[in-house]
């Protein structure tokens, strides 16, 4: 009987082969946790009465949600983290690094791997192949106390995506169409694996927006086949010897099939205050729009800043609307600024924040005001998910953002061409 | 041994935002603190005025969105005997266990607010002793229910003193 890739990856880690549906304990090739519930982390590691993390080099802290921290009991924690990284001599990503899951994939996911992350959007790293998925802060203690943690091996669906994508349209459009048709519960401990044409010519940038977001249709794990595109990606990171191919059996057994043509796709919209509030831009009327943010783990590589600088290039932010960008990572940020992306981006009138979760969450800066409309190119628009119960989030492509920043009203990139 | 409590209801689609808001982010050092903001956004009557055993009777997919595990927690700090869902976000679901707070999927439209419940965990079942109606659910996993027999994860790990089955 053939496997899926969370199958295989599940049962190498394992020790012994497992199917869907069983329970079974792995080993954790990453564990990792950040300054949002590091501190739980450390409280629960001293519950359980382990002193010391089994494998610092298999183990790491972030500072990326409050960067730089606004509040002296936030900084606290995170002296409290960066102690505790010295003392073990795990990995440590100080404030301003980036955001975890950005992070995790220039420096450490590779595919096969188990990674595990007090984040639920850990699932990223199943762009490059690897079975990623987020847990709370106990079972992240756990993991990096003893280096295995307890799993139920997923049912897979095999997601189908053919077809060209027309201008303007990304795998945020695509991957957005498809938690629409799911339904923010229609994959609940499922695995999504990604296949078809689109995926395989699609850059890595693109496929991390597709694992990133798999969790939003309550997906367990978002997995890509690797295939040369990550090994290319793996190697300009240094990580070359990394590389194993990791695919599905063609007998692997799949729980459902969903098959998408991704040539009829146009720029997608996620409205409030719900994921899977899914319509095509076209038919969302006149949405007038106070800030625009261009951040989070999901849209802010390199590639994304460059989509929006092309866009605003000698233009300005319509006035009224304001324009916050929040580059994922200071190695992003730093070619941002080297090939000039930031500074046409500031000229158009962006206000460029540090590396980190920034306004996506709603502990730092950005917060909106009462009845005010953000369109972000973010993973969430929950009901006060930015830090303001009374505001209303939308979310899109970068393209559409950028576009959106130029008239003050959601806009197809198309129109300000 | 069965609790009883009184319903508090809530809708279809709770998230973690909803539960534990990203705003009260500086609180998370201080869980008691934060417990005061529990399920804010969805009630903001909930937290000042449920009861020790009283239970949270969702609709859909609840506890989705994010995996701090302050969610859960905070509603157990509050004395909550268990929540109650049609179904529930993955990550949520497995913190709760985690922890040691029940987590019970079975159909709640028929509870009303304020309605006075009996739950037996071991028997599956659940008492509305205001409607006279049983309620039955399935029995979680052998392994989810022998880490909430133990209370949650840690000391089931420290009873056991590993992490095996």
């Amino acid at each position: 009987m053939g496997k899926t890739i969370s199958e295989k990856i599940i049962s190498d880690h394992a020790g012994s082969s497992v199917a869907a549906g069983e329970t079974t304990i792995v080993r954790v090739d990453w564990a990792f946790t950040h300054d949002a519930s590091g501190p739980l982390v450390l409280k629960q590691l001293k519950e359980l009465g382990i002193e010391h993390v089994a494998d610092p080099s298999k183990t790491i802290i972030f500072i990326d949600h409050a960067v730089p921290s606004p509040q002296k009991d936030l900084t606290n924690n995170q002296s409290l983290l960066r102690k505790f990284a010295s003392q073990e001599g795990c990995h440590f990503c100080e404030a301003g690094t980036g955001i975890c899951h950005q992070v995790m994939a220039e420096r450490f996911a590779s595919p096969g791997q188990i990674i595990v992350g007090t984040d639920s959007h850990t699932v990223m790293a199943g762009a490059l192949g690897a079975f990623a998925t987020g847990m709370g802060a106990t079972d992240i203690a756990v993991s990096m106390a003893l280096r295995k943690t307890w799993l139920r091996v997923p049912e897979t669906y095999k997601i189908i995506v053919d077809g060209s994508l027309a201008e303007g349209v990304y795998s945020k459009d695509i991957i957005l169409h498809l938690i629409g048709l799911l339904g923010a519960d229609g994959a609940t401990y499922k695995s999504l694996e990604f296949h078809g044409k689109a995926i395989e010519e699609m850059p890595m940038n693109e496929r991390f927006v597709l694992s990133n977001m798999v969790v939003e249709g309550g997906a367990k794990a978002g997995l890509i086949p690797s295939d040369e595109i990550t090994r290319s990606y793996l190697s300009s990171r240094g990580r070359d010897e990394t590389f194993v191919p990791v695919t599905s059996d063609s007998d692997a057994t799949f729980e459902r099939v969903i098959e998408i043509d991704s040539s009829d796709l146009q720029p997608m919209i996620a409205l409030p205050h719900a994921v899977d509030t899914v319509k095509p831009i076209d038919d969302i009327g006149e949405v007038k729009v106070d800030a625009v943010f261009i951040g989070s783990c999901t849209n802010a590589r390199l590639e994304d800043l460059q989509i929006a600088a092309a866009i605003l290039g000698g233009k300005k932010v319509a006035q009224g609307t304001r324009l916050l960008v929040t580059p994922a990572s200071a190695e992003i940020y730093a070619k941002a600024f080297k090939n000039g992306t930031i500074n046409t981006l500031i000229e158009a009138g962006a206000m460029i924040t540090p590396s980190g979760c920034g306004m996506c969450f709603g502990a730092l800066g950005g917060v909106p005001a009462d009845g005010e409309v953000v369109l972000g190119t973010t993973n969430r628009n929950f009901q006060g998910r930015m830090g303001n119960p009374k505001a209303f989030t939308y979310l899109s492509s970068p393209a559409v953002a950028a576009a959106t920043a130029l008239t003050g009203r959601i806009t197809h990139p198309k129109e300000v061409k | 041994m069965p609790t009883e409590g009184k319903a508090w209801k809530f809708g279809d689609g709770i998230s973690t935002d909803h539960i534990s808001s990203g705003r009260y982010f500086h609180l998370r050092s201080k869980l008691d603190e934060l417990s005061k903001h529990t399920l804010e956004d969805a009630r903001n009557d909930f937290a000042p005025n449920v009861q020790q055993g009283d239970f949270v009777v969702a609709g859909k997919n609840f506890g989705l969105g994010s995996s701090r595990e302050h969610a859960p927690t905070v509603i157990k700090i509050l004395g909550v005997g268990a929540v109650l869902a049609k179904s529930f976000a993955r990550i949520f679901y497995r913190n709760a266990i985690t922890i040691g707070l029940p987590v019970i999927i079975c159909d709640t439209d028929a509870i009303k607010e304020g309605d006075v419940l009996e739950l037996d965990l071991i028997a599956g079942k659940i008492q509305n002793k205001t409607q006279g109606t049983l309620i039955e659910f399935p029995a979680l996993s052998e392994q989810m229910t022998a880490i909430l027999d133990e209370g949650g994860l840690i000391p089931f790990i420290k009873k056991h003193g590993d992490l095996r089955f």
